[in-house]
């Protein structure tokens, strides 16, 4: 691999051109899920459970099928038995069974919001008008959405063939703890007996929606030879077409998807929710079909990140190692098993620091509410709030600065990660020691306010890509790749191609290609695209770069061996033959001059952030205002910084909203009780500061830029960044999310 | 239940179009006249991803019925760029970077350019309470507060007398 030293320039990385796609985005005229239409297109709806839990006796469908305009009506009865097996979904494997029970309940309903039937029809009054028509016999059975009463004895089991899976021994009975998963190292126990200063607390988080904007919205159409076509937007269209095959029994070849451009994801919308339904609707019906939820549908029925109960017990010695820690935490799973945040969860917890002694253990619990799913860096914010609070708190005890308590502990080159992965160029003490060094960790504070410091990590991930190089007849290029761009990816990968080949930024154009035109791509998530699309996108181009010089030595009659590419050119001493001089001659040469890369490429690094909060608290009212906010974060290198900084304060207000105000609600019947904008409170512009981000770039030497994924780490901080700086304001340590004002304001007035 | 016909002014063309006495502003753009720049993002006047400006108010076009659009103007964001010639505030979105998956921006475009239209030197304060109403989970606002500030000082800029 050419890595490029750290005194290495470029000519176009690190600059900030306007991105390919920004004029059709800033006019309008781009075209989103929601917005499509096909020909003919029927309206589609869903009826949804209103029960959290219940068993289906039956569903008469025949007055909605009577109803003039009705095309098709769908209910589990339809769906094909039998779809097994993972595929890959983003950053989680989904378990097609439960998928396929997801898009549809089958025998039962597992949450409010559960989809049981679906129509067609000519409009979508009709549409909807049928769904009052559809009478679904409902057995309503105790529910539960609390973790700990999930375990309780003799509450209600969601499944009764589920399992725990990671017990030693085989259990006989089912139970809502679908998985527990553990990692030891060393001798956790004997290390925090051994500690100078043992920290041990409780931390709750409640379920957080991801909150994309545009809603999900599909249009399916199946033709009678069994090929099929979706239009839709998603983070990975590879994925809802290997999703729909699996779910409907469709050959994966067989069907089509076509990527819209994508209006938010943060890992949401990485499943299929609706496809597999528009599909069925489609066949019945034999006309495309568009299905599309509402807000309320989204918050009751598309996947929240988990909540969690968390028991930690930290230890450290005087000169603040941590030399010791017991963590366990239960995740709410929601309806169904599957969700992959357990094992992440566990992995990522104390995943930037060394800790020798460790013990985590994590466990999956399964209640009445939406089957969790991704959300940006899955799993880790909650044990990161837990274990950064711990730190705050150890480093308080002893007397030690909080960042120097972090410098003692944190991983450097050569250190082994959570995974088991041994690190090579990761900026973690760099990031800290700006940190340090920066004027926001030394500004003054005003009367109550405080200042947190919290750190974070994620993982990351390459995984499969391919992206296609190709020349215009002119000399432009074109480059094809299969990762939707949902924070201008496009530019990255334009950038990247025209520095490789020595050309003008604007020479290049992207596309964003369907999954019959371009090879298999895993989706856009794990902070992956801009590292492993990026990778693939510069090898096709460097296989370009290969042919144009053979080109070049026959338009010279030379040895292709003596040509140089230089500043988009071939060069054989005075003579240059440009990319448009090859291009114009490429029919005389050997035909058409395209390469393509499908690759699955290691040497990924982890990200690192450290962020610091200051925050005021109103004491008449218990209300939080976040008053400065800096997120430092080591990037590798950023090829587009403006949207590498946009990453970063976009993750760092999405987990200051985490933190503050957001929080799943339910009421005693097990409905969502705030599944709207206006109760759900996300962050809105008069609520934030600017957010500082600094970028550190300490790049990564098995990428040819220098890349580090980026877009995952920044929600990981600030969940205790903010609870540490209410700490310091208030001197509370208040360990249970949202730190609403309600909650600050009870616990100010019980510490009176 | 007969269709109401409309007759309203859209970007400052005639517009004629039927729809139900309940349905939306926001469906009569989308649906009945093709203009699928406005978008729902929740239906219930939460998010200002539908943003146009009525008669020059600033309005959720999905808490408008589409008859009330009778014998008014609608201004959209396929109207705020004068041919292929962008309005400051888009220009500034993109220089800026204040965009990144884009379906809040058409939102977030219409009601910086009516605050604009309003106030030729707001402050960041305003700025931020101004787009209160217009929510964005992808940037954090940072730079989409900084592009409006600038396509501001681009615009007063513009209209000094020379």
């Amino acid at each position: 691999m050419n890595a490029p030293s750290d005194q290495k320039t470029f000519r176009l990385v690190g600059t900030r051109p306007i991105r390919p796609d920004g004029i059709e985005k800033v006019t309008g005229k781009a075209i989103y899920g929601p917005d499509f239409v096909a020909p003919g297109m029927l309206h589609g709806a869903v009826l949804r459970s209103p029960h959290p839990h219940a068993r289906i006796r039956g569903i008469d469908t025949r007055r909605a099928e009577a109803l003039a305009g009705v095309k098709a009506v769908v209910t589990g009865a339809d769906f094909p038995g039998g779809a097994e097996g993972t595929v890959a979904g983003g950053e989680t494997p989904t378990d097609l069974k439960y998928a396929s029970i997801k898009c549809m309940a089958r025998d039962k309903v597992f949450f409010e919001g559960h989809a049981v039937a679906a129509v067609a029809a000519t409009s979508a009054a009709v549409a909807e008008e049928a769904l009052k028509l559809i009478a679904v016999d409902y057995e309503v059975l105790p529910h539960v959405t609390d973790i700990e009463e999930a375990l309780r004895p003799g509450g209600p089991i969601l499944h009764d063939d589920v399992f725990t899976q990671g017990l030693a021994e085989t259990p006989t009975t089912p139970s809502n703890a679908s998985l527990r998963f553990a990692m030891t190292r060393g001798d956790a126990e004997q290390a925090l007996g051994a500690a100078v200063e043992v920290y041990t607390g409780r931390f709750t988080l409640q379920p957080v929606h991801q909150g994309y904007i545009e809603p999900h919205a599909c249009v399916a159409s199946w033709q009678a030879d069994g090929q099929g076509q979706i239009w839709c937007s998603t983070q990975g269209h590879f994925s809802v077409r290997a999703m729909t095959a699996g779910i409907l029994g469709m050959s994966i070849a067989s069907i089509r998807v076509m990527p819209l451009e994508i209006g938010g994801g943060f890992g949401g919308k990485t499943t299929v929710y609706l496809e597999p339904v528009a599909m069925l609707l489609s066949r019945k019906a034999g006309r495309p079909v568009r299905l599309a939820m509402q807000r309320g549908d989204i918050f009751r029925a598309s996947g929240p990140a988990p909540g969690a109960v968390i028991d930690i017990r930290l230890g450290a010695l005087a000169d603040g190692t941590l030399s010791g820690a017991d963590i366990e935490f239960k995740y709410n799973g929601g309806g169904l098993p599957g969700a992959y945040e357990v094992y992440s969860g566990v992995m990522s917890t104390l995943s930037c620091y060394r800790v020798p002694d460790a013990n985590v253990v994590g466990w999956n619990v399964l209640t009445n509410m939406p089957t969790v799913h991704a959300y940006r860096a899955p799993g880790a914010p909650q044990t990161y709030f837990a274990v950064e609070c711990a730190i705050d708190e150890l480093a308080r005890r002893l007397g030690i600065d909080p960042i120097d308590m972090r410098l003692r502990n944190v991983l450097r080159p050569g250190d082994t990660d959570g995974r088991g992965m041994t690190l090579g160029a990761i900026g973690y003490a760099e990031t800290l020691e700006a940190t340090k060094a920066h004027p926001h960790y030394a500004a003054p504070l005003g009367p109550n306010q405080g200042r947190g410091i919290a750190c974070g990590s994620w993982g990351n991930y390459g995984g499969p890509s391919t992206a296609a190089v190709s020349l215009a007849e002119d000399g432009s290029i074109l480059v094809t790749e299969g990762n939707p761009d949902i924070g201008g990816s496009r530019a990255a990968m334009a950038m990247m191609a025209a520095e490789t080949l020595g050309i003008a930024y604007e020479k290049v154009r992207v596309t964003v290609a369907d999954t019959s035109s371009i090879g298999y791509s895993m989706g856009t998530g794990g902070s992956r695209t801009t590292f492993a699309t990026g990778m693939a996108v510069v090898q096709a181009a460097e296989a370009v770069i290969e042919i144009m010089k053979q080109r070049a030595a026959q338009m010279l009659g030379a040895d292709a061996a003596g040509i140089e590419w230089r500043d988009g050119a071939a060069v054989l001493g005075e003579q240059r033959l440009s990319i448009a001089e090859i291009a114009a001659k490429s029919g005389m040469t050997g035909g058409p001059i395209s390469a393509e890369a499908a690759i699955h490429p290691g040497g990924f690094l982890p990200g690192f952030g450290a962020h610091i909060c200051d925050l005021e608290i109103d004491p008449e009212t218990g209300h939080t205002t976040v008053v400065r906010y800096t997120a430092l974060q080591d990037v590798g290198r950023a090829i587009h910084p403006d949207y590498v900084e946009g990453q970063i304060q976009g993750g760092a207000v999405q987990g200051i909203g985490w933190a503050l105000n957001e929080a799943y609600v339910y009421d005693r019947e097990g409905h969502l009780d705030n599944a709207g904008f206006l109760d759900y409170r996300m962050p809105v512009a008069s609520d934030m500061p600017m957010i500082e981000a600094v970028m550190i770039e300490v790049p990564n030497p098995d990428h040819p830029y220098g890349v580090k994924g980026v877009g995952e780490t920044p929600i990981v901080p600030p969940l205790a960044a903010v609870a540490n700086a209410v700490r310091d304001a208030t001197g509370l340590r208040i360990g249970d999310l949202p730190l609403s004002p309600d909650r600050i304001y009870a616990r100010l007035q019980a510490a009176e | 239940m007969s269709k109401l016909l409309v007759s309203t002014t859209v970007n400052g063309d005639a517009q004629e179009f039927l729809c139900d006495p309940g349905a939306t502003l926001l469906e009569a753009l989308r649906e009945q006249l093709g203009l699928t720049g406005s978008k729902e993002g929740c239906g219930s006047g939460d998010c200002g991803a539908c943003t146009v400006v009525l008669d020059g108010n600033m309005v959720c076009s999905c808490l408008v019925l589409a008859a009330e659009a009778e014998g008014r103007q609608v201004a959209t964001i396929e109207g705020v760029a004068e041919g292929s010639m962008l309005h400051p505030v888009q220009q500034k979105f993109l220089e800026h970077g204040a965009l990144q998956c884009g379906f809040c921006t058409p939102g977030f475009i219409v009601a910086a350019k009516a605050l604009l239209d309003h106030n030729p030197a707001p402050s960041e304060s305003e700025v931020r309470y101004w787009l209160a109403g217009n929510l964005c989970r992808c940037t954090g606002y940072d730079k989409i507060v900084r592009a409006v500030m600038d396509a501001a000082a681009q615009l007063r800029q513009e209209r000094m007398p020379a």
